[in-house]
């Protein structure tokens, strides 16, 4: 019969179809807990003893050696950078291109273009253009909304300056989308070129903004050119990321199939992957303008153009309502462009139906930091049935042609009509009188001095409480320990917490702080990040708790959360202002509501990723709720806790040396009269470098941590 | 196609080493890892897999594999999870690189053939159908189907076409203009299917094609894969993890574990003669009845049995036989043509039966 090349019958003495078991290693005891309270006990001790000596710091006004060096630095730069082939030749280079499309940008839109009083294009005109666009890409309720928030910008009398912000974000993302999407898919295809860059993306997404304004602008000197430069850096990680995640989410299966169908590499990315990741490169450009928007109005610090500024002199003057009207239309911006790049991506999914793939279970927590960084799309569409495009491609684009006509008509009657051409004030359209700009100004001026009078002493009270039990303790223990003592403290914690290798990342990141002189303003700014991380910890455990045992809870509050996700941190400034005055509690609260909203998701997700087997079992063994909470689903959840924690760090820190422009001190307000104080440049700077370095070493240790609770 | 008995020819034809075999495959390898070329033809090759990775990191994907298929046989690969299944078919076109080792397509050595030679196999001579489809959620079904086709570039109308027709054949006229996802299951293997198809290629290759399907769907899809084979009568190489529809479809079977080759046979030899205790083991479920010829159960003719007795093919299945071996009192006459081979009884026949329902 039928025999083949049947090799003979092995001998039976292995076991038939048998699990393996795999190697297991035994765990180990750590005495975390132990530990951590030994090194607080040495501390304290040593604190007391030790208290007030050594403790570096440093002058408002007084430099150190390294200081006076980066201005010599500065100086040189300015005095020979034009001939130099970098500075002149290379940025040089990159700032001409950058500065004349802006200018023509702005000849165009938003200042007059001489001979012209006015822009080539009025207001009217640029409303029409942008109703336009809005509603071929992302369809009619956002162009409403993006009519109604640039009409504002102009009723609020601050067109220029919006028209401003826009463009800077627009063009900012524009180019991070010319260098972002390539490198998203040659680190997707290449893993070489992944391996160079993803850790160079990493250590980005760990910097506040704060830390990138000194080093670009000794590069670029100040103005638009460096708002435009630094909004790029800051907008291209996560177009990036999510390119690339967006690229290598496609599933295995499909590629096989199809390079099984003789795909060559080209079609293959042509006709497989791109069209599979258009969802998730549309979502990368949200996430992208939102960072942008971020950015641009941080710029202002900078001299950057647009909205920042009029927040910035407010801020300056403590002029709140000032403050508000200006920080309100950043708010209208952020909205306006967050939703109508959400549209577009929602759309892109109904017509080109390439669906991000669902992340669920251990994938929310894997996706949980990029996706965090990156407000909402994770529930943005969950639960929507499916659209279907009515027309025909060339159907939508021919009617889309024909509304281009009465656009044109608005372009024209924007250049000959001067009420079309520079937005009206009161004075000429009188209607405006209640609702324009100064109106609005006086109403909160007004609104908060009354508010303030009725809950000052509450405010207060809590303020100075607040103040007095917790900031200044914890900051004297920090700041006035000996900085040898503080130093091997810190070395000891990020040791037991996550092992040498954040202590050795430590130690460098140690050494640069204490090498640039700010050994002082570093410890209370580190202060200032370790409570309010710990208020954002217990407000987002309760937060999150609440939202992930009930879907009618998350249902409430999820929106909410997304709305704060996407206000610019800089706007935070102005309510915690308002309410709280100048101090560094008021910088406290505002990393507070900058801060919660992530963590409180990823708490929120961990604790609805508990297997709902687990739960089932718990309530059959007679858990209470409260023995659920503690017992079982926090514990379960104790990675999202840790990674709610390490997110919860590097926002704090970031809005927290923001919080220097409102009396928050230290590191932030290091940066910040680094810009308005010659002398002190080099010292500014070298505070982006202590920023840089911390926000390095907290991120190292909290991760590291969360990699041993994982296991 | 369903029973060797059925076709008894087929069963000669498709014997290894008849000439002109569909598809050649003689000394494949398949190590995964950086230096896998090192360890080919050292002692370390032929050490246990763990051994090996313990060893080296190396893991053995497939291990000294040769066989052939015949044209038009259907040849069912099956091993349990992790035996080395899928890294077999994928070899075949070269999906995944093989280490060492030839595969010939009608003749043409696809090991070694340069990559646009390779790319043009890929479109024309073979096509793959896997397990979790691999279907493109931004096309309709119709595109789906067209998409290889569109991909060697053919017309748009020759290829709208094409893809009718072969969406007609799978049985899903009316749902072309549908997106995948909006698809159960089994409809959007039936897509994957009909992409298959849809290139007119010389073999057809299945990756474990309905594991994922619902049993019903499963028993659905099988027939359809059989009416298919009766109808364009393609080579076809199936890969499953699952006894029973190896049985089903198969008519050759190879036995895997461990990346190598435990046992090569038809259904009925298959179950009748494991080769070793790893394939008892896989067949001992197997209703016996169902696959086993009387060629299996028979005695050698004693001579004793009476000239008008019935005459049964030996090559015919014990449960199909059993009917006219019980109804007759005294033995049966099996034959081979007209020659008699042996005697059958009701004795022989009970004892498979009766075997059966013991488990
Ligand atoms: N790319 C790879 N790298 C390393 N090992 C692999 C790779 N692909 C498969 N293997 C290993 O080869 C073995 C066979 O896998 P596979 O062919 O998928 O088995 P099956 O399809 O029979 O379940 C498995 O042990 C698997 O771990
Ligand atoms: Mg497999």
């Amino acid at each position: 019969m039928a025999t083949a090349t049947a090799p003979p019958p092995e001998a039976p003495d292995r076991p038939v179809s048998k699990e393996e078991q795999p190697y297991v290693e035994v765990g180990k005891k750590r005495h975390t807990g132990v530990k951590l309270l030994a090194v607080l006990a040495v501390w304290l001790v040593l604190y007391a003893i030790l208290k007030g000596h050594d403790t570096r710091s440093l002058g408002l006004q007084d430099t150190t050696g390294f200081h006076d060096w980066l201005n010599r630095v500065r100086d040189w730069v300015q005095l020979h950078g034009p001939d130099n082939w970098f500075f002149g030749g290379v940025l040089g280079f990159i700032g001409d291109v950058f500065n004349s499309v802006f200018a023509h940008l702005q000849k165009l839109f938003s200042i007059p273009a001489f001979p012209r009083p006015v822009p080539q294009i009025g207001w009217f005109g640029v409303v029409a253009i942008a109703a336009w666009i809005t509603w071929a890409v992302a369809g009619i309720r956002s162009t409403i909304l993006v009519t109604v928030s640039m009409l504002l910008f102009g009723i609020f009398g601050l067109w220029q300056d919006s028209i401003d912000l826009l463009l800077v974000t627009i063009l900012a993302v524009a180019v991070c989308f010319l260098i972002g999407l390539p490198t998203g898919i040659a680190m997707a295809r290449t893993r070489w070129v992944s391996t160079v860059v993803t850790p160079i993306l990493d250590i980005a997404q760990t910097l506040p903004p704060f830390a990138y304004l000194a080093p670009v602008a000794l590069g670029f000197g100040i103005g638009p050119t460096t708002a435009i430069v630094l909004t790029i850096i800051y907008a291209l990680p996560p177009l990036v990321r999510i390119t690339e995640y967006g690229i290598r989410a496609v599933p295995q299966t499909t590629i096989e199939a199809a390079r099984s169908l003789g795909l060559t590499k080209g079609q293959l990315l042509r006709q497989v992957q791109l069209p599979m990741a258009k969802r998730s490169i549309v979502v990368g450009i949200n996430q992208s303008m939102m960072a942008a928007l971020s950015m641009a109005t941080i710029a202002a610090l900078v001299n950057g153009p647009g909205l920042g500024k009029d927040v910035n002199a407010a801020l300056q003057i403590q002029n709140v309502g000032q403050a508000s009207v200006a920080g309100l239309l950043i708010v209208l911006m952020a909205i306006m462009l967050d939703r109508t790049t959400t549209a577009a991506s929602e759309r892109s999914e109904s017509q080109g139906r390439s669906g991000l793939v669902s992340v669920s279970g251990p994938g929310v927590l894997l996706m949980g930091v990029m996706v965090e960084k990156l407000p909402r799309w994770a529930t943005e569409d969950a639960g929507k049935g499916v659209r279907h495009p009515r027309l025909t491609g060339a159907g939508r684009w021919t009617i889309r042609a024909l509304w281009l006509v009465p656009v044109l008509v608005a372009v024209y009657l924007s250049r000959s009509q001067l009420d079309l051409a520079r937005f009206p004030d009161r004075t000429v359209w009188p209607f405006l009188e209640p609702i324009d700009g100064t109106s609005v100004t006086k109403l909160i001026n007004d609104f908060s001095s009354w508010f303030i009078d009725k809950v000052d002493t509450f405010t207060l009270a809590l303020k100075n409480d607040v103040t007095a039990w917790l900031i200044n303790p914890f900051q004297n223990l920090l700041a006035q320990s000996p900085w040898w003592v503080m130093g091997l403290v810190i070395l000891a914690l990020a040791y037991v917490l996550g092992g040498w290798r954040p202590a050795v990342t430590s130690a460098i990141c140690l050494a640069v702080i204490f090498g640039v002189g700010l050994w002082n303003d570093s410890m209370v700014t580190l202060a200032m990040t370790l409570i309010a991380t710990v208020l954002v910890m217990v407000v987002a455990v309760v937060l999150g708790v609440g939202m992930g045992r009930s879907r009618r809870t998350d249902t409430i509050i999820r929106p909410f959360l997304d709305a704060f996700q996407t206000i610019p941190p800089f706007v935070y400034l102005v309510p915690a202002l308002a309410l709280f005055g100048v101090g560094r509690f008021t910088a406290i609260m505002a990393a507070l509501a900058y801060a919660v909203p992530i963590a409180t998701k990823l708490v929120a997700d961990g604790i609805r990723g508990v297997a709902p087997t687990t739960v089932e079992a718990a309530r059959a063994s007679g858990s209470t709720t409260r023995q659920m909470i503690t017992k079982v689903q926090l514990p379960m959840a104790r990675e999202a806790l840790v990674l709610a924690t390490n997110q919860g760090l590097l926002y704090v820190l970031s809005m927290v040396v923001i919080g220097g422009l409102v009396g928050g001190g230290s590191l932030g307000y290091i940066v910040v009269s680094g810009f308005s104080q010659d002398q002190l440049f080099g010292k500014g700077l070298a505070a982006g470098i202590a920023i840089t370095a911390m926000g390095v070493m907290l991120d190292r240790i909290a991760r590291h941590a969360a990699a041993r609770t994982g296991r | 196609m369903t029973t060797t008995a059925s076709t008894p020819e087929k069963s000669e034809n498709s014997t290894a080493g008849s000439e002109s075999p569909a598809l050649h495959v003689e000394g494949l390898w398949k190590i995964f890892g950086p230096r896998a070329d090192k360890i080919i033809g050292t002692e370390q090759a032929h050490l246990p897999r763990k051994e090996l990775q313990e060893q080296t990191g190396h893991v053995v994907g497939i291990r000294d594999v040769s066989f052939d298929v015949a044209p038009g046989e259907v040849f069912v690969v099956m091993g349990l999870s992790g035996s080395g299944k899928s890294t077999l078919v994928r070899l075949l076109t070269r999906l995944i690189e093989p280490t060492a080792g030839t595969v010939e397509l009608y003749g043409e050595k696809i090991t070694g053939m340069d990559d646009s030679a390779l790319l043009d196999t890929r479109r024309r001579k073979v096509s793959m159908v896997f397990q979790h489809f691999g279907l493109l959620p931004h096309r309709k079904v119709v595109d789906n189907v067209a998409f290889g086709l569109e991909v060697r570039g053919e017309g748009k109308r020759q290829r709208r076409d094409r893809a009718q027709e072969m969406v007609d054949l799978v049985g899903l006229s009316g749902y072309e203009n549908n997106y995948p996802d909006q698809l159960s299951g089994g409809m959007q293997q039936r897509v994957g299917l009909a992409r298959a198809l849809a290139a007119d290629p010389e073999v057809l290759m299945f990756d474990e094609p309905f594991s994922a399907l619902d049993p019903l769907i499963r028993r659905d899809m099988q027939n359809e894969v059989i009416r298919l084979h009766e109808e364009v009568g393609k080579t076809m190489v199936f890969i499953t993890h699952d006894l029973a529809e190896a049985l089903k479809l198969g008519d050759r079977i190879l036995i895997m574990r461990d990346g190598e080759i435990v046992q090569i046979g038809t259904p009925d030899e298959v179950v009748g003669a494991p080769a070793d205790d790893y394939v008892r083991d896989f067949t001992s479920e197997v209703p016996k009845s169902h696959v086993l010829t009387l060629k299996w159960v028979m005695r050698p003719d004693t001579g004793d049995v009476s000239a008008d007795a019935p005459a049964l093919q030996q090559d015919q299945i014990v449960r199909d036989a059993a009917r006219i071996v019980l109804d007759h009192q005294g033995p049966c006459r099996v034959v081979d043509g007209d020659r008699v081979v042996g005697v059958v009884d009701d004795e022989d026949i009970l004892r498979v039966v009766v075997a059966e329902e013991a488990h």
